[in-house]
């Protein structure tokens, strides 16, 4: 079933309903506890030592000078680790290992090699500067197409003596290449993704805190998988895992940054248990950008065929991806190159086939999801830009040609080609919305008008769509760890609440829309459910917040929870009210006699029964825990328009509009998603504007701070126009698929497909981002314009 | 703090800083605003030995218009004058060039003078100084008070002629004069950034509508602020049509530097542009001043 309506749901006592954020008053007035706030008794301080280079063998370490400042406690190097077994650890999908601290050799700029403990920040920080390290340099390699050679093995440690990492590839390779060839019409680009960075406000930190006496090892971490982090961390050091405790306190942003572990959170640990106090690790700016997990560098040849009139025939997307040092991407076990297998998109392809091969370079690892479903973005990006490059080569309207392959809404459930069962979705509705909304046809003429001047405006469209929510607990899991997540819901006898789910916000507002969707299921008051998430010794087990999974699978398991807490309290309604269970009705948030409108009993007379009066038989108390395991993952999509006008002289661009259509199915906090599109719009504007991690031919990073990795200030962002659609997603309990990640996603394309728009008339037909003025300058120039 | 160790004075007079800087000579840096500074000390690529805060200096914080210029003491913060619509009114320049100096909130701290003396070739009120024709006054314990020609002032990045010893405690910016206009264009990497190129305009007009001084600098595209050699263009009636050819002029001798921010060539694109639209600013707006001078 699949129902899109453009008409506000119906009233509901708390899902729907624009509240205000619960944690904001706590966190807008500094009255909140991140990792840097925690002080712990005589807590001692890691900085670490890292490479200048980024190939290099290291020859000598020497410690001396620095284990002589007052206060230095520890200088802890790779050598060290390896004798406590440490060195390496595996990185999350399991198909390689990565360095905590460099042994023999360095691999990457900024990669680290040393860590000093010591009485004060300070202290360690000056410290680190007298760890003398001698080094050999090698050549370095910077680019994967270099790599791909095998002139140089960067990794001696591995078995195989070669560069690559693996090759992926899903759907019909022949099928695809005929039907390409047979194709009446064909484009081909080369689509670059370029390494961009999350970026969070907030950096990487740790405190690590061993309590020799009882033998418990306390992990403060910015984590977005608390549980996650806890198996970690007793798989690799053999500590029982009840002797862990992961507690992730408040958090301020992730993006994806803050699911890998992490060398200062190794190197804290260890500093703890070597000096028997607690060790606090807090990164530099310059720290979070060149060594944690960065995202995207995919290199794309995306090849779309089609009839004369417009009909697609097949798709073909070969990759080259940039991984790094180490193969530390994020991703599902069964899933390599993540979700790239959307690369479909919003269309109907009879046939498609992907591959990927990754590299490793000597380049910080990471690879992760930055506000993304596991490389969802790169695909969106690729599909959305190859749709406007063919609707150039048919001279044919980009909404049109886009219109004209849409899945319909019939065709839900729909298979797509490269192995993904789409939910439910309804593109041309969400598509016509936008277009109205911006004024579509108008603004063509406009356009034609102004090409008429020699002016330069283009028009930008992108109808992503997004698959979110791991995962099926069948085709998902990290490390092992099936992709479910939990709810526990605990009711209070005056009939407030606490909740607790597996998942970790990071700024997405789960205290408020937690307690919200409880409190639909209860008709109770959402202000007075509290939501407790990140201390791995009180919530249940779940695999953290990111890929948009926490409304999906923690989402979910909420309302199955809380039904869990109805189906108790209808025993106690029907001893209070005197009749059977089976005649007990929760009808308007209360439960009523059937047929009796007059009697009824709320929740709350029911929470205070169920500790004073639960009746006979029945249980006293009043909680409920779920693990769910969803049976598919949600299909967010939407529609995005920009509009821009570029200068000609200087190639600045103006995003003078941008309309974002969403549809992320049940809509709990409007407010809420309201505000994750903005975020994420703003990020995607950033991403198609101004951000690259750029490297020069040594390896050396050439951005690694705030004034030369640039984010968009107010007076940079465009003013955004957002709206929303409703297709419910038919497998969630309440319809919902998640939001957060959707305008990182989708943006990217409607950002570039509007400058290539406005630069069409030049015969220019693309540019790989960032779409900064002076690569825009350029191919106007080039042009001969 | 994450700056390397240094020794810190908070000096509470003139004579007291001069005799530390006398003392330290080259070890020791001047803290004013430290919007420069404290960052750079921070990610550790400025390491002095010494610090001398200046901030607690009394009376360093003047701002007055005398004698045909405004005069701006060592500590006026950069705000301080964004807000004294009688300075901003005498240099309309400053006017143009403050918005775009940082942030309003570095703006609270920066001084006026600080940005003089750290001379980033890029900056805003150093450009301004030298289209202007300003000076800046140097004191040492040893050799007292001189004044330095704003155009003798920069030498180089983040090079000026102040010897170690010295300390700027103020600086002098040439008032509006009668028939004068100005314009400032900027274009940086996003609002408040250092700027990839601007350009600071001067030009005064006879009532008979002869241009008697077009001054132009640019910034961005030297080791210092470049006063483009224009003197060619003086002495002649100025229409819309000569401004391509007085740009072109301007960026002819420069030999801008290639990073991250934007390549050589990109940069003298820019300054062609930026150059030709301050002109035609400058001059629409002298013709308003002459055309109220008329009247």
């Amino acid at each position: 079933m699949s129902i899109t309506s453009d008409s506000e749901p119906k009233a509901r006592h708390s899902v729907g309903q624009s509240m205000k954020r619960k944690e904001d008053p706590r966190l807008i007035q500094g009255r909140g506890r991140f990792l840097d706030d925690i002080v712990l008794p005589n807590m001692l301080h890691l900085a670490i030592v890292h490479s200048p280079y980024a190939h290099a063998r290291i020859v000598k370490i020497d410690k001396s000078a620095a284990l002589a400042v007052p206060g230095v406690k520890a200088v802890l190097t790779g050598e060290d680790l390896t004798a406590a077994g440490l060195a390496w650890i595996p990185t999350f999908h399991g198909y390689d290992k990565q360095m905590v601290l460099a042994v023999g050799k360095v691999l990457y700029q900024y990669q680290e090699v040393a860590g000093v403990v010591a009485t004060s920040r300070e202290i360690a920080n000056d410290a680190a500067e007298l760890v003398v390290v001698e080094y050999e340099q090698l050549d370095p390699i910077v680019d994967p197409f270099v790599a791909r050679r095998d002139g140089n093995i960067l990794r001696d440690d591995r078995e195989n003596k070669t560069n690559h990492i693996y090759h992926w590839e899903v759907g019909k390779r022949a099928e695809a290449d005929a039907a390409l060839a047979s194709s009446e019409v064909k484009v081909k680009q080369r689509i670059y993704f370029q390494r961009c960075h999350p970026a969070p406000l907030e950096p990487c930190g740790a405190i690590a805190d061993m309590n020799g006496a009882s033998g418990r090892l306390t992990l403060y971490l910015t984590s977005q998988a608390p549980h996650a982090h806890r198996t970690v961390v007793s798989l690799v050091t053999g500590i029982p895992e009840d002797k862990i405790h992961v507690i992730s306190p408040d958090i301020g942003g992730g993006f994806g940054n803050k699911v890998p572990v992490y060398a200062g959170y190794v190197v804290s640990a260890v500093g703890s248990v070597v000096l028997g106090v607690p060790v606090k690790w807090v990164e530099t700016r310059t720290e979070n950008l060149t060594t944690t997990g960065f995202a995207r560098d995919y290199h794309m040849d995306v090849e779309i065929g089609a009839s004369k009139a417009g009909k697609l025939t097949a798709l073909k997307v070969t990759t080259v991806a940039d991984h790094g040092a180490f193969d530390a991407a994020a991703d599902p076990t069964k899933y390599p190159a993540g979700m790239f297998g959307v690369v479909t998109g919003s269309y109907d392809f009879p046939v498609a086939f992907t591959e990927l091969d990754a590299y490793f370079t000597n380049k910080a690892p990471g690879g992760i999801a930055y506000r993304c479903s596991f490389r969802v973005t790169e695909a969106s990006y690729a599909i959305e830009r190859g749709m406007d490059l063919l609707a150039g080569e048919l001279k044919m309207d980009p909404a049109e040609l886009r219109s004209l392959n849409f899945l319909k809404k019939e065709q839900f459930p729909y298979q797509s080609p490269l192995g993904f069962e789409y939910d439910s979705g309804d593109y041309e509705t969400t598509l016509r919305k936008a277009l109205d909304r911006i004024g579509y046809t108008d603004l063509r003429r406009e356009q034609a008008e102004r090409r008429q001047r020699g002016e330069l405006m283009g028009i930008g469209l992108s109808t992503f769509t997004e698959v979110v929510g791991a995962g099926p607990g069948r085709l998902f899991d990290i490390m092992g760890i099936k992709m479910f997540d939990s709810a526990e819901i605990r009711i209070h006898p005056t009939g407030s609440g606490i909740v607790r789910t597996g998942t970790r916000h990071q700024g997405q507002g789960h205290e408020t829309t937690w307690a919200q969707i409880v409190a639909e299921e209860l008709g109770l008051d959402p202000q007075n459910l509290r939501v407790e998430e990140g201390d791995t010794d009180t919530a249940p087990y779940g695999l953290g917040t990111y890929a948009s999974r926490s409304t999906p699978v923690a989402g979910a398991a909420l309302v199955k929870a809380a039904q869990r807490i109805r189906e108790r309290a209808r025993k106690v309604a029907a001893h209070l009210l005197e009749a059977a269970e089976d005649d007990i009705d929760w009808i308007d948030y209360k439960f009523q006699v059937k047929g009796v409108p007059g009697k009824t009993i709320g929740m709350k007379e029911i929470a205070f029964a169920a500790y004073t009066n639960p009746g006979p038989g029945n249980e006293p108390g009043l909680e409920a825990t779920y693990y769910y395991d969803p049976p598919n993952m949600t299909f967010p999509h939407g529609a995005y328009v920009a509009v821009v006008d570029v200068d000609r002289a200087t190639g600045a661009t103006k995003v003078r509009r941008f309309v974002a259509i969403d549809d992320c199915g049940t809509v709990i906090n409007p407010m809420i998603v309201e505000g994750q599109i903005h975020g994420g719009l703003t990020e995607g504007f950033a991403i198609a504007f101004m951000q690259e991690i750029t490297f020069d031919e040594n390896g050396n990073h050439l951005n690694p701070n705030f004034t030369d990795y640039l984010l968009p200030t107010s007076l940079e962002t465009p003013a955004w126009e957002t709206g929303n659609t409703v297709t419910p997603s038919p497998h969630h309990p309440i319809g919902a698929k998640g939001v957060g990640e959707s305008p990182n996603v989708g943006s990217p394309a409607a950002f570039v497909n509007a400058v290539m728009d406005a630069l069409a008339p030049l015969g220019i037909k693309h540019i790989d981002m960032p779409l900064t003025r002076e690569k825009v300058w350029r191919a106007i120039r080039d042009s001969g314009a | 703090m994450k700056p390397a160790p240094f020794d810190y004075y908070c000096p509470r007079s003139l004579d007291e800083a001069l005799a530390l800087l006398a003392q330290y000579g080259d070890e020791a840096k001047v803290l004013a605003g430290g919007q420069s500074l404290v960052p750079a000390m921070n990610m550790r690529l400025a390491r002095p030995g010494v610090i001398v805060d200046v901030n607690r200096l009394p009376e360093a914080a003047v701002i007055e218009r005398c004698d045909g210029s405004l005069r701006v003491g060592m500590l006026a913060r950069q705000a301080d004058l964004e807000r004294m619509p009688v300075a901003l009114d005498a240099v309309p320049l400053l006017a143009q060039a403050l918005p775009h100096v940082g942030h309003w909130q570095t703006r609270n701290r920066g001084t006026v003078c600080g940005s003089l003396a750290h001379a980033d070739p890029s900056a805003e009120l150093p450009l301004a100084i030298v289209v202007l024709d300003g000076a800046i006054e140097a004191r040492s314990s040893a050799r007292g008070t001189r004044w330095i020609a704003a155009g003798q002032f920069f030498e180089s990045y983040f090079q000026t002629a102040l010897q170690n010893d010295e300390i700027v405690v103020g600086a002098s910016f040439p008032a509006r004069r009668e028939g004068w206009g100005y314009a400032f264009e900027e274009f940086a990497g996003r609002h408040g950034d250092f700027a990839i190129v601007a350009v600071a305009c001067a030009v005064a007009l006879e009532p008979n509508g002869v241009a008697s001084e077009v001054r132009l600098g640019l910034g961005g595209v030297a080791d210092k602020p470049h006063l483009a050699p224009l003197t060619a263009y003086c002495g002649r009636v100025l229409s819309q049509r000569d401004l391509p050819e007085i740009a072109n002029a301007a960026v002819a001798d420069i030999e801008p530097p290639s990073d991250l921010r934007g390549s050589a060539r990109y940069r003298r694109a820019l300054a062609t542009n930026l150059a030709q639209r301050a002109l035609t600013r400058a001059l629409a707006s002298a013709r308003t001043a002459c055309d109220g001078l008329a009247q």
